[in-house]
């Protein structure tokens, strides 16, 4: 009986012994989490895609926690909507953020950039575009072997079979820029998506003599500087023989795309013109 | 026992049509493309416009600094224009097109065929002529010559090592170069060796070339402290690594140059255009070329103006065959596939290589069999199939520990693969990206 008492004895002391040991420990190396971090990664999409530039979404989330104001952080990939609710989190301001989209700066497809030889080596445009530069007489354009389609994590990259371009689907687009850097030839540019995903941008980033840029495609940038004159707002600079649109300063009037002698100049999701009939009588 | 490097190597097919052919002057051509950046390092800077008059020898653009090299007319004429032309690197680059008018040289240079034995310059002076004449490597790197003579502090050169290894398969230029201008070869290997202190000097050549092992042998008889050195025959010994572990036994640390163990070393063409420079004047505007190919009616070696269209050159050689699969810009391991045959001539084009279609051909690549030929063969002792691996999958840090920056892209992997891996050319992407990575740590 009494080994019984004796062995009870012992376990209970043993037993309050570690609880208070481990009492002690907890509250001496306690490590406090704000609660807000797992608020906001709930929040945050999970993509873990490294566009915001930080290591994953957890990252990111102690970042904003971290961090006094939003203004220097945002997620590309939930967008405006994902901050604001980070925002409402942490009871900060967001500042409205101008949606981004990634457009490819080339349209030189196979009817007006015709090919000059047959690339035979692997399927990869960084691997190409080290061997030279690209199966037209255009060192610049897309070789559509779809380095971008391939880091693209959200499917929004693909190379269209019959121009053999890369084409983006703006409904997918995150906007993380991955793609950007993918790219040997520096072709996508994250631009505005724009009202109702309006936006006009010259799609060539050839910068040879607008003379050999249009032998080698037709719709190649000749630098002719007619856009330049047309643009009521200079928002378009012409410089390495290639003209450029920024964003903060066009208002999306259309007279550049309408002179563009090469139609290099592309708008997009514009309402297509009406065009007024004329009777035969009357000319 | 022949001498030769430690590890890796293959022995393709030598396949050397014009071996026989000696070297033909290349008639001067109508219209002459000569690109400012014929050299690794910075383009040189332009010192003529349209509509002047250049004679054979006018300095067209000078050296952009320390790593650049100057650029001679190597005709007679007006200067057409300034432009944008097509070169071998499947890019355009800035050019000066020349239209030929006459063939009247720079009264400085002395274009007789008359060989000069004696020299009294000093080493500084003959590198001063070096530098002047724009001499860069003419093995293919197009390294400018003056930055290997000059060593960085510390180090000195022992050895000077003659390339006359010509290991690629077809090309014949140097061996021809050693046939018909060996005495000269010899007094620039001279020149050279007093431009560096060097106390030694060496010619390495492929025990394929028999001939020009005994005319060499012979004629270095006169000279106590030059030693031809027969190789034994294997792919990639012109390498500068390979060859300096075959002739001195040293091998050389991951991202060193052979100075490091005392040697230079230079190419038999750079050699020659060395003896011209200092003992006659003449800058360097014309080399010796291979124009060879199994379907072609006269595989030949030409000297040929500096900026002569292939075009021209593949017409003089009996004329484009009909089964043209590639024209190649140097020889079928490390030379490039052109995209237009309007490709002017510069400093390091060994060699023009026609491949019929049927061998020009890539072969369908099947899965990796992990036989580990392509680590057997490989000089630098890499593993190609896992730096492939790694570059594919872009794991840049993998890549760098397994030293991917030492690869020497001499295609010896992609030869040998059984599955026919294009294993290059995905080393190559992690090559250069590995590079920018720890350049960029550098800064």
């Amino acid at each position: 009986m009494n080994l019984i008492i004796l062995a009870i004895c012992l376990l209970a002391t043993i037993g309050s012994l570690g609880a208070l040991i481990l009492f002690v420990a907890s509250k001496k190396f306690e490590v406090y989490e704000d609660p807000r971090i797992g608020d906001i990664l709930a929040i945050l999409p999970s993509a873990n895609c490294g566009a915001c530039g930080y290591p994953s979404c957890s990252g990111f989330a102690q970042a904003c926690v971290a961090a006094g104001s939003l203004a220097a952080l945002s997620c590309p990939v939930g967008g405006q909507d994902t901050m604001l609710e980070v925002a409402g989190v942490l009871g900060a301001t967001v500042l409205s953020a101008n949606p981004m989209v990634a457009v490819v700066r080339c349209a030189g497809d196979c009817l007006n950039r015709p090919r000059t030889n047959i690339y035979d080596g692997i399927a990869n445009c960084r691997a190409a575009s080290l061997l030279y530069g690209g199966d037209s007489d255009c060192s610049y354009g897309c070789l559509g072997l779809g380095d971008c389609v391939k880091v693209c994590s959200f499917g929004a990259l693909s190379i269209n079979p019959k121009t053999l371009l890369a084409e983006i689907d703006e409904s997918k687009c995150t906007s993380c820029g991955v793609c950007v850097a993918s790219c040997p030839k520096s072709l996508i540019e994250m631009r505005r998506k724009g009202p109702q995903s309006r936006r006009i941008y010259v799609s060539c980033m050839n910068k040879d003599r607008g003379v050999l840029a249009r032998k080698a495609c037709s719709v190649a940038c000749i630098s002719c500087s007619k856009c330049q004159k047309a643009c009521p707002f200079e928002a378009i600079t012409i410089e390495d023989n290639l003209a450029y649109i920024d964003d903060d300063k066009c208002r999306l009037c259309n007279k550049c795309v309408e002179v563009c002698p090469t139609s290099s100049i592309k708008a997009f999701n514009f309402p297509i013109k009406k065009v007024k009939l004329v009777k035969i009588e009357e000319i | 026992m022949l001498k030769t490097f430690r590890i890796g190597g293959i022995h393709p097919p030598e396949n050397k049509l014009s071996a026989n052919a000696e070297i033909e002057n290349f008639p001067v051509p109508r219209q002459v493309i000569i690109p400012l950046a014929q050299h690794i390092g910075a383009p040189a800077n332009l010192l003529v416009k349209k509509g002047d008059l250049v004679q054979v020898g006018t300095l067209l653009a000078e050296s952009a600094g320390f790593i650049s090299a100057n650029i001679h007319s190597s005709v007679s004429g007006r200067v057409a224009k300034i432009d944008q032309a097509m070169g071998a690197s499947g890019y355009r680059k800035m050019s000066v097109f020349i239209d030929v008018e006459g063939d009247e040289w720079d009264a400085a240079i002395d274009k007789s065929d008359i060989f000069i034995d004696t020299c009294d310059f000093t080493a500084k002076e003959i590198i001063s002529k070096i530098a002047a004449a724009g001499i860069v490597g003419m093995g293919g790197a197009a390294f400018p010559t003056l930055v290997k003579l000059n060593p960085p502090l510390g180090m000195s050169a022992e050895i000077l090592i003659v390339n006359g290894v010509e290991c690629e398969p077809y090309l014949t230029s140097d061996h021809a170069l050693m046939m018909s201008k060996g005495k000269e070869i010899l007094v620039g290997t001279q020149l050279l060796m007093r431009s560096l202190g060097a106390l030694k000097g060496a010619i390495g050549i492929e025990n394929n070339k028999k001939d020009a092992i005994k005319l060499m042998k012979e004629l270095a008889l006169a000279y106590t402290d030059i030693e031809i050195v027969p190789l034994k025959v294997r792919y990639p010994q012109g390498g500068e690594k390979q060859l300096v572990e075959a002739i001195t036994n040293r091998q050389i640390a991951s991202g060193s140059l052979p100075i490091s163990v005392g040697a230079v070393v230079q190419n038999i063409g750079t050699v020659f255009a060395v003896y011209e420079a200092v003992q006659k004047n003449k800058p360097l505007i014309e080399r010796v070329i291979t124009v060879t190919g199994k379907h072609l009616a006269k595989p030949c070696n030409l000297r040929v103006r500096i900026g002569t269209s292939i075009a021209d050159l593949i017409e003089y050689a009996g004329g484009l065959p009909e089964d043209t699969g590639k024209v190649i810009f140097g020889g079928p391991m490390m030379g490039k596939a052109l995209v237009t045959m309007a490709v002017p001539v510069v400093k390091a084009c060994s060699g023009i290589l026609i491949l019929p279609s049927l061998e020009s051909k890539r072969e369908f690549a099947s899965d990796c069999i992990r036989c580990a030929k392509c680590v057997d063969v490989c000089p630098m002792g890499l593993v190609p199939n896992y730096l492939m691996t790694v570059s594919d999958f872009a794991d840049w840090g993998k890549a760098e520990k397994f030293d991917i920056v030492d690869c020497i892209e001499c295609g010896s992997c992609t030869y040998i693969c059984p599955a026919n891996r294009p294993l290059l050319d995905y080393i190559r992407i992690g090559k250069v990206k590995v590079g920018s990575i720890i350049r960029a740590r550098k800064n």
